[in-house]
């Protein structure tokens, strides 16, 4: 049995532990990645850009924590620069854990406007977190009859009616669209309840692994904007000039395909000579 | 009847959920409305089942010193510490806020459960890895193309293909959105024409599988 | 002829006073257009279609005066008024360049929102500037009527007849007992074979549901397999582990696997804490499962039903743990990695169709034999399609317009 043969039957513990080892370094060394935006990424950036001070959009925040790493960047790069354009927002968070990301970014970017560009932002006049419901088809469903139904109140208990920010806006008819972050299955009823039924202009930020599904979506129309995952979310950061945590851990990504590809190259050199032996023999 | 009446409640209530897409007048949604929110109801008892179900058998392995019965003081642990955490009962405790913003639920949320969740949701990287170690062998022809195919998708924002990357890129963006994209309005449309073969299954009273038989 | 020149004049003074006073009077109304808008023209108000009747649709042409003339309106104003002579009140507002709008409320009449439905109303739209509003005529009575059909969908309904029509057909035939033939799936060939072995290993079976609801087809075929993998193990006296996700999906799992008790005649080995609900979080949900695998390191793993992220890291623990795995699910991202990590995997509608396999009972065949038929209908629609889009017919591709 040689070297190659030997590492085809490598142990796969010794495969998590390279990259374990290959991750870690790429994330101590300095090292760029080039990105060129590809159109999907654009048309979200185009829309937001093309906003007027004063529109609204809605941003719903359905991910968990197993998905921050992807998530975070999308939802902090587009709340940004919303803020700086002066477009008000309201949130919702549809999957069970996402409230807890949600206000976290909201109030991060709100502090971070206050600090880099010396704007004062008012909960409530700039943007409304609505909070957590279950059963998200059911309550995308009522947010196209009125945002009420399914959130009297927002996150923090304020009857909806007495935010200044939600005079007003009934349902998806009063924002300009809706943009959806999320690692969960609920995008399906986005994209045919809220697109379907409600004609709403939906772009989505999706995991990675989720993002190729839904290509499908973007050619029909039905979603006119997707990021995908990390690389999504790196060049949304390009496009808002504000490299952040999404343009670093491109580089680990980098890295870690360059060990597949190794380790799928070392594999099949081994299956080929396993193969070659098997057919003398 | 044990039967009947069940398979009677589902053919109505499937044929009329059916009807209910395409009316949109006030009055079916007044109905849809209504049993959206027995749903929520029915799944809120069903919830309470579950823990129900979950402290039992916990209890049992802990009672029953089964392997590794420890787990499951841990396990109970969680459930119930959450629980005390997000009530009012922290007032007792001194405690200024209660329920999500309650201070010990915060923490334990931002500094146990965020890690924990995104610790398990980056083991797939590792797995992937392994999993594509083991499995992308050009055993075939189409196993080949499919490995190709892999390593456009993967290599395209290497920086280190140089000039060659923007055709990497390229590729990869037609492999994304064509076949990739044939291949998954495919298998799109057949789970489509499934899903509704099996509703008509279920509402004609055919495929009874869920009732506790084939 | 001297009375002719004074008449001449006279006549020419009167014109030129008479055109001088036009131009002056131009002058004044050019100064009246200078401050308010040409109103907006062709204003008209109906019962917005295919809605739920709580909403009346306005659309108007826009004032001259709007991107063009004076180009001085800021906004339209859509007025209402309960009478055609009575106080209007603003509703809504449009931006320049807008030609719709959508006067639309909720049903609840205790809502602040309320839009009541067949109540007559008068519109009318104003162009606002700077200085003013000029308001269009005043249009009604319309009242906002529910419909009972939404005209949007009729392919969707033309589609599901067809294939109603298709199923029944083939069910009946399959019931005359007309044989049809179906490919066998390796995959649910393989499901007496795994719990086989794990009897002769003497460890338990672990069943995953996945975390679809009870309601997600995928779990409710997931649910048949269960009951015969339940019966099986009951016959082979072999120990069945499931944990689940969803509570509800716990209580109809439950009664799955004791009706599987019953029917193999053993009700006495039913115990219904080895179907246990264990958290609705995902990835804890992954924890809990991967430690049963990890611990107890059951012989055959089913996966079948709605999986997510999970997918992988539990079958890729469960094929470090040496288990032989049978997987299914409908959703197509997660297809890959079970085909990587599991032993068979049953793709998509596969896991539909499992039913029809296991129970062998005709009716169910039929069904398959109808989704055939109806897939046939697709492929020549696509390819009908494409002909009518190359050859610009557009009205083909118009009759599978579904929605707006």
């Amino acid at each position: 049995m040689n070297i190659f043969e030997k590492l085809s039957k490598l142990d796969r513990r010794w495969v998590f532990l390279i990259l374990a080892v290959v991750v870690i370094i790429a994330l101590l060394v300095d090292f760029k990645t080039p990105l060129r935006i590809n159109k999907e990424v654009q048309s979200v950036y185009d829309f937001m850009e093309a906003l007027e001070p004063g529109d609204y959009i809605q941003m719903s925040i359905d991910y968990d924590p197993g998905t921050i790493a992807e998530m975070h960047p999308m939802t902090y790069a587009i709340l940004e620069q919303a803020f700086k354009k002066d477009v008000k927002v309201i949130i919702t968070a549809l999957s069970i854990n996402g409230p807890g990301m949600a206000e976290k970014a909201m109030l991060d970017i709100m502090d971070s406007v206050r600090i880099l560009y010396g704007k004062e932002l008012v909960y409530g006049e700039d943007v409304a977190f609505l909070g957590y419901k279950p059963y998200p088809g059911i309550v995308i469903l009522s947010m196209g009859q009125n945002y009420r139904i399914s959130f009297p109140q927002d996150y923090y208990g304020t009857p909806v009616d007495d935010l200044p920010i939600m005079k007003g806006i009934i349902n998806y008819d009063d924002v300009k669209g809706v943009i959806l972050i999320t690692g969960t299955s609920g995008v399906d009823f986005w994209i045919s309840y809220a697109n379907g039924r409600y004609d709403v202009e939906l772009a989505v930020g999706l995991t990675g692994v989720m993002a190729a599904d839904y290509y499908q979506y973007l050619r029909s129309g039905q979603i006119f904007g997707l990021m995908g995952g990390m690389l999504g979310a790196a060049e949304y950061e390009l496009l808002v000039k504000k490299p952040g945590p999404a343009m670093e851990a491109m580089k680990v990504q980098v890295w870690a395909h360059i060990v597949i590809i190794v380790f799928i190259i070392i594999g099949n050199i081994g299956y080929f000579i396993s193969r070659r032996k098997g057919g003398v023999s | 009847m044990k039967r009947e009446i069940p398979l009677l409640i589902v053919f109505v209530a499937g044929c009329f959920m059916a009807i209910q897409f395409f009316v949109p007048h006030a009055s079916s949604e007044y109905v849809y409305e209504f049993v959206m929110d027995w749903t929520i109801i029915i799944g809120v008892f069903a919830m309470a089942l579950g823990i129900w179900s979950f402290v039992k058998v916990s209890l049992n392995k802990i009672n029953r010193r089964q392997e590794n019965w420890q787990y499951s003081i841990v396990a109970m642990a969680g459930l119930f510490g959450m629980i005390v955490f997000g009530s009012s009962i922290m007032k007792l405790f001194g405690a200024t806020q209660v329920g999500l913003e309650s201070y010990m639920f915060k923490h334990f949320f931002d500094y146990v459960i965020i890690p924990l969740h995104a610790t398990t949701f980056s083991l797939l990287a590792f797995y992937i890895a392994s999993a594509a170690f083991r499995a992308f062998k050009a055993h075939s022809l189409m196993a080949t193309v499919l490995l190709v195919s892999a390593l456009i998708i993967m290599l395209r924002f290497n920086p280190f293909l140089g000039p060659v990357g923007e055709y990497v890129g390229d590729g990869a963006a037609w492999i994304l959105n064509y076949p990739n994209m044939a291949a998954k309005r495919a298998i799109g449309i057949g789970i489509g024409l499934g899903m509704v073969a099996t509703a008509l299954k279920v509402i004609l009273g055919i495929e009874r599988g869920y009732m506790g038989s084939d | 002829m001297l009375k002719h020149i004074i008449m001449l004049v006279l006549m020419v003074g009167l014109m030129t006073a008479v055109g001088w006073a036009q131009e002056e009077g131009t002058a004044t109304d050019s100064v009246v257009q200078q401050t308010l808008a040409a109103p907006p023209t062709n204003v008209q108000a109906f019962d917005t279609p295919n809605d739920n009747g709580h909403s009346i649709t306005i659309e108007w042409d826009i004032s001259a005066d709007d991107g063009q003339g004076l180009n001085n309106v800021v906004k339209y104003l859509i007025l209402r008024s309960a009478t055609p002579d009575g106080q209007f009140a603003e509703i809504g507002a449009a931006t320049p360049g807008a030609t719709t709008f959508k006067n639309s409320g909720v049903k609840d009449d205790e809502d602040p929102n309320y839009f009541p439905r067949e109540t007559d109303f008068y519109y009318t739209v104003s162009a606002v500037t700077a200085d003013g509003g000029a308001e269009s005529e005043v249009v009604g009575p319309v009242r906002g009527e529910g419909q009972f059909f939404d005209t949007r969908n009729g392919p969707v309904l033309v589609g599901c007849l067809l294939f109603t029509i298709f199923t029944i057909f083939f069910i009946r035939k399959a019931k005359s007992g007309a044989k049809l033939y179906i490919r066998p799936l390796a995959g649910i060939d393989a499901v007496d074979e795994a719990i086989g072995r794990a009897t002769e290993m003497g460890k338990p079976i672990l069943y995953i549901l996945g975390l679809g609801s009870a309601a997600d087809i995928a779990t409710i075929a997931s649910f048949t397999i269960l009951g015969r993998v339940a019966k099986k193990v009951a016959e082979y006296q072999t120990s069945l582990i499931v944990p689940c996700y969803d509570p509800i999906v716990m209580t109809v799992a439950q009664e799955t696997v004791k009706t599987g008790y019953y029917d193999a005649g053993r009700p006495d080995a039913y115990n219904e804490d080895d179907v246990f609900f264990l958290t609705n979080q995902q990835f804890a949900y992954v924890g809990g499962v991967n430690g049963i695998m990890v611990r107890q390191k059951p012989a055959t793993n089913f996966y079948l039903g709605k999986f997510y992220a999970e997918s992988l890291i539990m079958a890729e623990t469960g094929s470090s743990a040496g288990a032989i795995q049978i997987s299914g699910t409908d959703e197509v991202t997660q297809i890959p990695f079970f085909v990587v990590a599991c032993d068979y995997t049953l793709i998509g509608e596969e896991l539909y169709a499992a039913s029809a396999y296991l129970g062998g009972d005709p009716t169910l065949l039929g069904t398959l034999k109808g989704q055939d038929w109806a897939k046939a209908g697709v492929i020549i629609s696509i390819i009908l399609g494409i002909i009518a889009a190359v050859t610009g017919q557009t009205w083909f591709t118009e009759l599978f317009h579904v929605g707006n």
